[in-house]
């Protein structure tokens, strides 16, 4: 199979939908000539032109406000944040607007949209440009949330997202913009709400998303080595999500860390670990744990930034501790 | 940055302000020097990240914070290292907050886009676009409710014009007259935009449509920013505010110090014009020589001194010790 970055893999999704169905317009800061920052949309506007991918000021509330209007009354608006801490100035637009309209008029309105934004700290951009807040815009009902967590999955979600008649939220790793993965050339898409088992194992289930997929499966790695056998599934949607994968794997494995870069605290950790609580809690040999990222705003400095986010070594430590069925601070709770 | 200044810099003689004008000239080198250094870092990867450069914009900065004293309070900007000098800043510290130092003015915490120094009255860059528009008002908002003459400036950028929040915070400003300076640094583009393109009708327009009186001034021309400040800093003193102006200006490097290939948005024709035709440096130091006030041996030798502070300077934060990592929950919440 080709390989193509997540940049790439996002553009090819995002032309494709546009030459498929004309209602599909891109709107955002230096989307067109400049293709964003990231440069992930180069070329759409030559293909498509200045109608359809849109330049705006640096207004998000106003811009987003246009996208739920629009996508109200017949478009399918594919608005670019271009950083997810950005989103703290939509929240309005997108949570008391375009996540409640459909079932505030009694499902006779949508809101068709496709927010696409970015998560991801260790990019030394400090606190305002390195925050990973799917958390927040999960919590709301009405909203979709995907976590793309390689180029695959960037093109087939975003496919999805657009054809979605809800507005989704789609998260991508900043740092992943440049890595190559797999990507077929004929379409496909990536359905809502199914988990990929990204590797099998016995001993315990490492359920990652995102830009800690990468970290689960270095971790799983190192414990490989030590002879502990661990399943890394990657959710791909946090709403809708596959708990029935995640329990099953549970279920076989009877132990798990969930490992999400949003701030640990009232986070997708905190929600996914609950979920298995509560539905296998009978097949546990240990309780689940959570890694997110650390509760403080990301620091500059290189020296304490990468303290702040789960690394493979991190998780491998901890899921030697629950194999081996100590508690984290050395308290044995019961033999393996 | 002045302490004490009560003339008024265009109607005094060059001669009487010999001195402010050869501090103005060499808080402009300073905040050149600095930004050259900066880019230097980036260059050879010795800096975490990315930084805005201020380089062509120095008469603004300057010839705002000289018309205001230390306890006066600025808001500044992603691209706010000139602020930062201009309203006295070590060069020390702010090399070590660039490099996440522990001695940085933001122990490392912050970065380029997030300096901030308080001891001279510098609330912060930000790195969000126009995020600093309501935290400069509720600065001036303080100085009217505790009764203090100290006036607040807004450092901005034309793109911020777009932002929703300075309509809702300069309408407050005018109703209650706070005594805050709104200074658009219009530097004909926001990122990879030109500023016609994201900005429609007049920028002054904006502010004049809630009663505020606006001046647009020609930013390379420290003499000029810096005449226009001083009155409106002592009108908003004695309850006149808000003010507003608009700094016609140029940034020389990229929207940041990776925006190397530019052509598909500016020419380089442009950019040659304004750093060989409209220099604010080049142009004080003209001014500095034909009045006499230095000659150019003199301005060399300070830029010379200049450097070689910063050169220091960059040395010392480059062997800086990094924060411990037990400083990586501190400060989360206030005592
Ligand atoms: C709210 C927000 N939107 C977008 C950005 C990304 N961004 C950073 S600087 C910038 C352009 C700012 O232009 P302007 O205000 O004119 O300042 P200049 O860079 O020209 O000094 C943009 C869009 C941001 N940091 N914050
Ligand atoms: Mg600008």
């Amino acid at each position: 199979m080709r390989e193509i970055t997540l940049s790439q893999a996002v553009n090819e999704a995002l032309a494709e939908e546009m030459r498929r169905d004309e209602t599909v317009f891109i709107i955002g800061e230096d989307v067109a000539e400049a293709g964003t920052p990231f440069k992930v949309l180069s070329g759409l506007v030559e293909e498509f032109g200045t109608a359809r991918v849109v330049d705006t000021p640096i207004a998000e509330p106003g811009f987003m406000g246009i996208a739920v209007g629009a996508a109200m009354t017949g478009s399918r608006p594919v608005v670019d944040l271009m950083f997810g801490d950005f989103i703290f100035l939509i929240m309005d637009q997108l949570c008391n607007q375009a996540a409640k309209t459909h079932y505030m008029s009694g499902g006779k309105l949508s809101v068709p949209l496709v927010l696409r934004t970015n998560l991801g700290a260790t990019r030394r951009s400090a606190a305002q440009h390195s925050q990973s807040l799917h958390a927040l815009v999960a919590h709301i009902p009405g909203l979709k949330v995907a976590l793309p967590s390689s180029a695959y999955e960037a093109k087939g979600l975003m496919k999805t997202a657009i054809r979605d008649n809800n507005p989704v939220v789609i998260f991508e790793d900043k740092l992943m913009y440049q890595e190559k993965a797999g990507v077929p050339d004929e379409e496909y898409l990536i359905p809502f709400g199914v988990a990929n088992v990204k590797r099998e194992g016995t001993d315990i289930t490492l359920i990652a998303t995102s830009s800690m997929v990468q970290v689960a499966e270095k971790a799983a790695e190192i414990l490989a080595a030590e002879g502990i056998s661990a399943e890394v599934i990657d959710p791909r949607t946090i709403v809708p999500l596959d708990e029935a994968t995640l329990i099953k794997s549970v279920k076989k494995t009877s132990r798990a860390i969930v490992i999400d870069e949003g701030h640990q605290s009232y986070g997708v950790t905190s929600e996914i670990a609950s979920r298995l609580n509560e539905k296998a809690f009978y097949h546990l040999d240990a309780p689940v744990l959570r890694m997110g990222a650390m509760d403080v705003p990301v620091p500059f400095s290189p020296a304490l930034e990468d303290l702040t986010v789960p690394t493979p070594e991190g998780v491998a430590a901890n899921a030697r501790k629950l194999v081996a069925g100590e508690m984290l601070d050395g308290e044995m709770i019961h033999a393996a | 940055m002045s302490t004490s200044k009560t003339k008024n810099a265009a109607q005094a003689s060059a001669k009487d302000n010999a001195e402010d004008f050869l501090r103005m000239y060499r808080q402009m080198v300073r905040i050149r020097t600095f930004e050259d250094n900066a880019n230097q870092l980036y260059l050879s990867a010795k800096m975490p990240g990315l930084t805005h450069m201020y380089s062509g914009e120095e008469a603004v900065a300057v010839g705002i914070c000289e018309a205001l004293k230390v306890t006066d309070k600025i808001t500044s900007t992603h691209r706010g290292h000139g602020h930062c000098v201009a309203k006295g800043a070590d060069f020390k510290e702010m090399f070590c907050e660039l490099l996440g130092k522990e001695e940085g003015y933001c122990r490392g915490k912050g970065g380029s886009m997030h300096i901030a120094d308080q001891s001279n009255g510098n609330l912060g860059a930000n790195a969000i676009v126009g995020g600093s528009m309501g935290i400069a008002t509720g600065a001036a908002f303080t100085a009217k409710l505790l009764g203090k003459d100290d006036v607040t400036v807004c450092f901005f950028g034309d793109g911020a014009t777009a932002q929703g929040l300075m309509y809702e915070v300069m309408n407050m400003a005018a109703l209650w007259n706070l005594p805050i300076i709104y200074a658009c640094e219009n530097n004909g583009y926001s990122e990879y935009t030109k500023t016609a393109e994201i900005a429609a009708g007049s920028i002054t327009g904006r502010a004049e449509a809630f009663g505020i009186e606006a001046h647009t001034v020609d930013g390379q021309d420290v003499l000029a920013v810096n005449s226009l400040t001083e009155q409106l800093v002592e009108r908003c003193r004695k309850g006149e505010g808000p003010f507003f102006i608009e700094l016609m200006t140029y940034r020389y490097h990229g929207h940041h110090v990776g925006d190397i290939n530019r052509e598909y948005y500016r020419s380089k024709d442009e950019e040659k014009d304004w750093r060989e035709n409209k220099d604010p440096i080049t142009r004080f130091a003209r001014h500095l020589t034909s009045e006499g006030i230095a000659t150019e041996e003199e301005l060399e030798a300070m830029q010379a001194e200049i450097k070689a502070d910063a050169t220091a300077a960059v040395e010392y934060a480059l062997k800086a010790k990094y924060p411990d990592a037990s400083e990586v929950d501190m400060h989360v919440y206030a005592a």
